[in-house]
């Protein structure tokens, strides 16, 4: 039971469910906004009515965007012959903080997994497959996790890129910068050793 | 309760915003699920992966609740995420044993031959024939072992290449007769020759064929899971 009243306690609950957040820090967020009605609460909700109004999946590469063309598929620009493939919006983003990668994107949404019955067809392969031929690709960069679904989706998407011609590259494992070999697993450091270059 | 063991990580599934439910295979223990706090968090997700060896302590107020795991890293198998073949390899060994394996029913000897055979994809060694080999063992563990020691119909232990689909037993050349086009391959693979390719797809044919009529019925003819077949056909294209 709470004694806020019931457009705010509805409020707290939706608020509840968003990752990270339980009832209490949910109720202290909705606290925050409702305090600072003007500065916080009121451009929030009009930023949350505009993003629900517009949001939508790139139809090109799922990537979230505001048109049906995210603005990295309608720049030409983007057009360098390469895509990264990634398996969540989330990535990408990390991938244009980088600000290294200037080719276009392909948004996976997750990766094959057969306990959860995802397949290719879920995750937008023969997509990829098709836009690799239309788009003129040269190199299909595999951006994916060094996890055991990561890896087996990668080498999926290798062998159906197989005849394309696109080359197709993957991400790096090793030692992160800044880090310590000390503190590294075993796993991560087999991966670096393997993957050592002359200097 | 509590015991403590070290096994390979089966299975991982999210649960809740932080934790993982996971599946264990120890020597001791069998089979066994457990809730990991945080193990859908930063620190731990990555030290729970499919193959991956963990020092285990498994805690339940009762022996019928699900408990909770603590887990310790003892070794990851990274050489298996660089070989496709491998890779497919360990989906079908971790999917077939959770498929299988009643839980918390140890199989020691079963364990110590998926040991040896995930550790041998990880040091890239040529291990498709043991694989056919283990899932002959895995047979056997669920109660449908075969007999491929001596033929059925006459009694010798010459020149068998047959199997027979529905009982199990070795056939002979003489003995299958007009029959043979109706009999599996016995592949030297099973009775522990090195084989080549081929040999190793005539022994998964055996052993799928007696996973698929004599295992899926008796675990309410749940199909077998589709990691086995990508495995076969992995295998099949790389001949």
């Amino acid at each position: 039971m709470s004694d806020a009243p019931k457009e705010i306690e509805t409020l707290i609950e939706l608020m509840a469910r968003l990752p990270g957040l339980g009832p209490r820090s949910a109720r202290r967020a909705v606290l925050q906004l409702v305090r600072k009605r003007a500065t916080l609460l009121r451009p929030l909700a009009e930023a949350m009515a505009a993003v629900a109004e517009n949001a939508r999946e790139c139809v090109v590469c799922r990537n979230v965007a505001t048109r049906d063309v995210c603005d990295i598929c309608a720049s030409e620009r983007r057009a360098n012959g390469q895509i990264c493939v990634v398996e969540d919006v989330a990535d990408l983003w990390a991938m244009e903080r980088a600000a290294v990668f200037k080719g276009r994107y392909h948004v996976l949404g997750g990766t094959l997994s057969a306990l959860d019955a995802i397949g290719p067809e879920e995750l937008g392969i023969p997509r990829l497959v098709r836009r690799v031929a239309d788009e003129g690709v040269t190199e299909v960069i595999l951006a994916l996790n060094a996890t055991v679904d990561g890896q087996t989706t990668a080498h999926y998407i290798a062998d159906a890129l197989a005849g394309s011609g696109a080359t197709v590259t993957s991400l790096a494992q090793g030692v992160p910068v800044g880090g310590e070999l000390d503190y590294l697993d075993d796993g991560t450091i087999t991966a670096a050793l393997r993957a050592r270059k002359a200097l | 309760m509590e015991w403590r063991d070290t096994g390979t990580l089966l299975a991982v599934r999210g649960h809740g915003e932080s934790a993982a439910i996971v599946e264990v295979f120890t020597e001791g223990r069998g089979r066994t699920s457990g809730l990991v706090r945080g193990g859908a968090g930063r620190r731990l997700a990555p030290v729970l992966q499919p193959g991956a060896v963990l020092d285990v302590v498994w805690r339940a107020r009762l022996e019928e609740h699900l408990g909770t795991f603590s887990v310790e890293p003892v070794r990851a198998r990274v050489s298996i995420l660089a070989d496709a073949l491998a890779l497919a390899g360990l989906h079908a060994v971790t999917a077939l044993l959770v498929h299988v394996l009643a839980e918390r029913d140890p199989h020691p000897r079963l364990y110590r031959m998926t040991e040896a055979l995930l550790d041998a994809m990880d040091a890239g060694a040529d291990w498709p024939a043991d694989y056919a080999r283990w899932e002959l063992a895995l047979l056997e563990e669920a109660g449908f072992g075969l007999d491929l020691t001596r033929c059925a119909v006459t009694g010798t232990e010459a020149d068998l290449v047959f199997v027979s689909p529905r009982t199990g037993r070795a056939v002979s050349r003489d003995a299958a007769g007009k029959w043979a086009d109706r009999l599996l391959p016995l592949s030297p693979v099973l009775k522990g020759a090195p084989g080549r390719r081929g040999d190793v797809l005539a022994a998964l044919e055996t052993t799928g064929h007696f996973l698929d009529t004599m295992v899926a019925p008796a675990l309410g003819d749940r199909p077998l899971p589709p990691a086995r077949q990508r495995l076969v056909d992995r295998l099949s294209r790389k001949r």
